[in-house]
């Protein structure tokens, strides 16, 4: 069991045939690559920097694993933070860019599993938490609707990230544990951390909107306000 | 503006190099059901678990984790800021 690090929290190699990997190394690289193209028109001079600090942040959160069960633990996952601070194509840059170094310098989540870490986390996770954040844009300026919107989609973010995992295991896992125990686990803890996520997402999302609502790419053009101060 | 960007980068530093020593060391929801249904068996040896911050330690030594996660912040800031500040589109001036 040298392989198992109680600090390691992505998938290692070898749970999933080479096959799918690979399979899922060029879906990752697709949708990356497409990230890439589409994140320029999000980016500018403020944007960027501020992009840049919401992926240290990120890696910085992953670090904190917090109690779900007795023996079971929790972390960030981080796309729909990532969706709601900086939109879903530089979010996933984001969630990429910790991954890559957690798995380059800390060991952390295996080299042919990057693939599917990516695709989980920073694909599904931050598509996921955008598209839940913009079907409930219309909350964001009542009270306390930015943060509903937060948690919802960083809650349903985690779920359907964990979920991606099931898939890729359906398709080709090794060990042949039966597909349903594996589902029902899975998501059955990622509800619980999904909680965790989604209060950590909320918190974070309403501290920079309480100071630099200009920051949050969720409330873009939903404010009647820029309002010249004298 | 640069008052908050320079508080958000402090709070992850203090996140990463100390609230880090207090986090839970259970597996998390994914290692917890592979370990639980055994397809952890089937896991890999890492190719860089031998590295200096393995595990966000410092040659093994999680005395070190706040270290470690210090340089993950710096290095993942430094890559990303650099790949966005080339991505951005240039102010008109």
């Amino acid at each position: 069991m040298s392989t198992m690090s109680p600090v390691a929290m992505h998938m290692s190699d070898g749970l999933l045939n080479a096959p799918t990997s690979v399979a899922f190394l060029l879906i990752a690289a697709i949708g990356v690559g497409f990230a890439l193209v589409r994140a320029r028109a999000d980016l500018d001079d403020k944007t960027a920097p501020m992009a840049g600090l919401v992926a240290a942040f990120i890696f910085a959160v992953q670090m904190i694993n917090f109690p779900i069960l007795p023996g079971a633990s929790g972390h960030l996952l981080g796309g729909a933070l990532a969706a709601i601070l900086v939109g879903p194509w530089v979010g996933a840059l984001c969630v990429t860019i910790v991954l890559v170094v957690q798995a380059l310098l800390f060991a952390d989540g295996g080299l042919t599993a990057i693939g599917t870490n990516v695709t989980n986390m920073a694909l599904i996770g931050t598509a996921v938490g955008f598209f839940v954040a913009m079907s409930m844009k219309s909350l964001v300026r009542k009270k306390g609707g930015l943060a509903l919107v937060a948690f919802v989609s960083a809650l349903v973010n985690t779920v359907l990230a964990s979920a991606g995992f099931v898939a890729e295991y359906a398709i080709g896992g090794v060990g042949g544990v039966e597909i349903g125990t594996v589902a029902l686990a899975m998501i059955g803890l990622h509800v619980l951390i999904g909680i965790g996520e989604g209060l950590i997402t909320a918190a974070t999302v309403t501290a920079v909107a309480s100071v630099r609502p200009d920051l949050v790419h969720l409330l873009r053009g939903t404010r009647p306000e820029l309002e010249v101060r004298a | 503006m640069k008052k908050f960007f320079v508080g958000f980068a402090v709070v992850s530093l203090l996140i990463a190099g100390v609230l880090s020593y207090f986090a839970s060391s259970d597996p998390d929801g994914l290692d917890k059901v592979t370990e639980d249904t055994g397809i952890a068996q089937h896991a890999q040896e890492h190719p860089f678990s031998g590295g200096t911050f393995a595990d966000y330690a410092l040659g093994g030594d999680s005395r070190f984790t706040g270290l470690a996660g210090v340089l993950g912040v710096v290095v993942v800031l430094a890559l990303s800021f650099g790949l966005f500040m080339v991505l951005r589109k240039k102010s008109v001036r």
